[in-house]
């Protein structure tokens, strides 16, 4: 589904990625996992078509389209969701009306016809429940006042709506408490399917406990250094990313020095 | 140092009878204009006419050297030559349905003049009188003598001391101690003459709501070619009345709006403005609010969105006369294209004036990089138990919000449109008369790129 070759990507002339190479098929489930500025989250904002970054080589699939080409509405019409690390409260704009546009334009990119306003409620009602949502966080404004865990449930609650084929969750584990996590990855897991991918970026092991993961990966300073399966979250947990970064300047230091 | 009537006269034969330019030219239209009163018009009337007139001509327009002026260059209107339209205000053949909604009372003005015909006022509560000025004066000036003209002042103010001096007719609604009215409607046309020569009016409204009672009046301004526009009302809201004006300005771009809303609020009164800015091409907006009376509730809410090269000055004024009252003031702006817009907020609090509640607000998005809007809050304070705040903000689009909206499939350009309507929003939700409110929102749809996106999103 998404094939990831070569990635290089700057911010304001700071090279952050330094050529990732990551494929994910249909159905899988990987997670990148790494410490601060490791570039774990540039990579969810290139890949959500994020203007602040700049790609400077490399190539991303989706579908065998080139993804970089297109503007960040058109992948998310193409099915590419990103849940934001930090989902930005945007007073005046009703969370569902907002979100009901952007499922008629998402629809209407997909050949399919609009729906109508009750349809809507009623498919919106039964997402809500899947991330136990509160009816009145419907009326207000986007993110406006929303609580951390409201927020990130917002956002998994948008991915549910929106049904994505691709979807990046950018720390969505971050900040939240035990009972949050297990809401948000319930409704992460009730919407993993045979056709729908993820590609979770996380800083703590703790969440795939709850979202299993068929690959792990680690980041390290704009690479991919070690990649595997579920294990290696726990393993990374144990050791904790000092003891891999300091075996990854080792390895990366010069023959004979 | 006040003008003689000589020089007047003077001035006069050097304008000619090509219509009002410069100062002259108004005061010889002013010589005109007198011969044509009817008789019998209450002399206090006459005296107030007389005083305008000869402060104008000492004031004359306003420069930028003038602090109140110095962002405002109307010097394409001391400039301009204006023609006193002479039409029949019958004339015109119907209004045309966008300006208009289902209101208890409407009073219809073609280029500043009553129309009777496309005015209706329907049965009203007792005693409520709903109509022309130039009517109350002739049967009921006991009901207008003691209000007009001893609100808006015209010493320091080159344009109200113009339409005092001009004054005929306008709105003039009266509700008695007690009596609730519908929704008023006051519709202003304007017009080029039939030449395509600027005309000028001077609409002249005077509201008087009595003790208890309650009205909702909203002022409509609209027109088509170059003219100017010279508007000036006084609402006197009675003790313990609820008083909801709006007022919204959709003159056409070619046209000078210079106008004044004058409150003078009696003890435990509610007034509120709601002042929308659409149209016009150089506009100024004087608001101010006298609160003379204790536990006085007072609202002065804005929006103005221009493009082009509109130009829309919002001067506001309130003074806090007395103990307990509060006043709220929130000015929006969008502007676009090269337009301009000033915002100058002063609260004065006057001494004695204790516990007084003054916010003012004035926010400001730029939505290209030639416009510009610049506000001037000052604060004036004699009393030491206030709470007085003011805040200011030019800024653009949250490029964040817009990116956020993107990656749920928005366009870029709906995101944007979405963004900015939901800036204007909270002053058009403020809007309670819903006919007001969804021209507005139908107006921000028909102006914002990709406004069925809009709509469908809010």
């Amino acid at each position: 589904m998404l094939e990831i070759k070569n990635l290089h990507a700057s911010v304001e002339g700071n090279e952050i990625l330094r050529g990732i190479d990551l494929t994910i098929n249909n159905g899988e489930v990987h997670a990148i996992m790494g410490p601060n500025g490791s570039g774990k989250s540039t990579l969810a904002r290139v890949l959500a078509g994020q203007e602040a970054y700049e790609v400077t080589a490399g190539q991303v699939l989706f579908d065998g389209q080139d993804l970089l080409d297109m503007d960040p509405e058109v992948r998310a019409r193409e099915g590419v969701f990103m849940a934001f690390q930090y989902p930005v409260e945007i007073p005046g704009v009703s969370n569902t009306y907002f979100l009901k546009a952007a499922l008629n334009a998402v629809r209407k990119h997909r050949g399919l016809p609009e729906m109508d306003a009750l349809e809507f409620l009623a498919m919106v009602r039964q997402k809500m429940k899947m991330v136990q949502m509160e009816e009145t966080l419907l009326n207000r404004p986007v993110n406006e006042g929303f609580s951390g865990g409201e927020k990130k449930r917002n956002e998994i609650f948008h991915m549910a709506v929106l049904e994505p084929r691709m979807c990046i969750l950018d720390e969505t584990d971050s900040g939240l408490d035990i009972d949050a996590l297990r809401i948000v990855s319930d409704g992460v897991n009730a919407l993993r399917s045979a056709d729908r991918s993820f590609l979770l970026i996380t800083h703590y092991q703790r969440l795939l406990n709850y979202i299993v993961p068929d690959h792990v990966h680690v980041l390290l300073d704009g690479r991919i250094v070690r990649s595997g399966g579920k294990e290696l979250a726990l393993e990374l947990e144990e050791k904790g990313y000092s003891l891999l970064e300091a075996a990854e300047r080792e390895r990366a230091l010069p023959v004979g020095a | 140092m006040a003008t003689t009537m000589t020089e007047i006269q003077e001035n006069a034969t050097a304008a000619g009878a090509a219509g009002a330019a410069g100062v002259a030219g108004h005061l010889a239209e002013f010589e005109r204009f007198q011969r044509e009163l009817p008789a019998g018009e209450p002399g206090a009337v006459q005296a107030l006419r007389r005083m305008a007139i000869e402060r104008f001509a000492a004031l004359g327009f306003p420069t930028l050297r003038q602090e109140e002026w110095r962002q405002t260059n109307v010097s394409a209107i001391a400039q301009g030559t204006f023609q006193r339209p002479q039409s029949d205000p019958d004339a015109v053949a119907a209004v045309s349905p966008e300006l208009l909604f289902d209101a208890a009372a409407r009073l219809v003005f073609v280029d500043g003049r009553f129309s009777a015909r496309l005015s209706s006022v329907g049965q009203l509560p007792e005693g409520v009188i709903v109509g022309s000025l130039a009517q109350a004066l002739q049967r009921s000036p006991e009901k207008v003598e003691p209000w007009l003209g001893q609100f808006a002042r015209f010493e320091n103010h080159p344009f109200v001391a113009l339409n005092t001096a001009f004054l005929r007719d306008g709105a003039f609604i009266w509700v008695p101690r007690g009596a609730a009215t519908g929704l008023i409607h006051v519709l202003y046309l304007s017009s080029s003459d039939n030449d395509g020569r600027a005309t000028v009016s001077f609409p002249r409204n005077l509201f008087v709501t009595g003790e208890n009672s309650q009205a909702t009046i909203v002022e409509t301004y609209a027109g088509t070619g170059p003219y100017f526009n010279c508007p000036v009302t006084e609402l006197v809201a009675g003790p313990n009345s609820v008083v909801d004006h709006y007022k919204v300005q959709r003159e056409s771009r070619e046209a000078f709006h210079m106008s004044t809303f004058q409150v003078q609020a009696d003890r435990h009164s509610v007034p509120s403005s709601h002042s929308i800015s659409l149209g016009g091409g150089l506009v100024r907006n004087d608001v101010n609010a006298v609160l003379d009376g204790e536990g006085i509730d007072c609202i002065l809410n804005g929006l103005y969105l221009l493009e082009g090269s509109q130009f829309v000055d919002n001067h506001m004024r309130v003074e806090h006369a007395k103990p307990h009252c509060a006043s709220h003031e929130l000015y929006k702006g969008v502007l676009d294209g090269k337009a301009r817009s000033i915002f100058s907020g002063l609260i004065h609090v006057h001494k004695g004036a204790q516990k007084t509640d003054a916010k003012q607000s004035n926010r400001n998005l730029l939505l290209s990089r030639d416009a510009v809007a610049n506000s001037n809050p000052q604060l004036e304070i004699y009393a030491d138990d206030v709470r007085c705040t003011h805040g200011s903000t030019v800024g653009q689009l949250d490029e964040d919000a817009v990116f956020y909206l993107r990656s749920r499939g928005i366009g870029a350009e709906a995101a944007r449109s979405l963004l900015t309507y939901a800036f204007a929003s909270d002053i058009v939700e403020r809007i309670k008369v819903e006919p007001v409110r969804r021209d507005l929102e139908e107006f921000l749809f028909a102006r914002l790129p990709k406004g069925d996106v809009v709509r469908q999103a809010v």
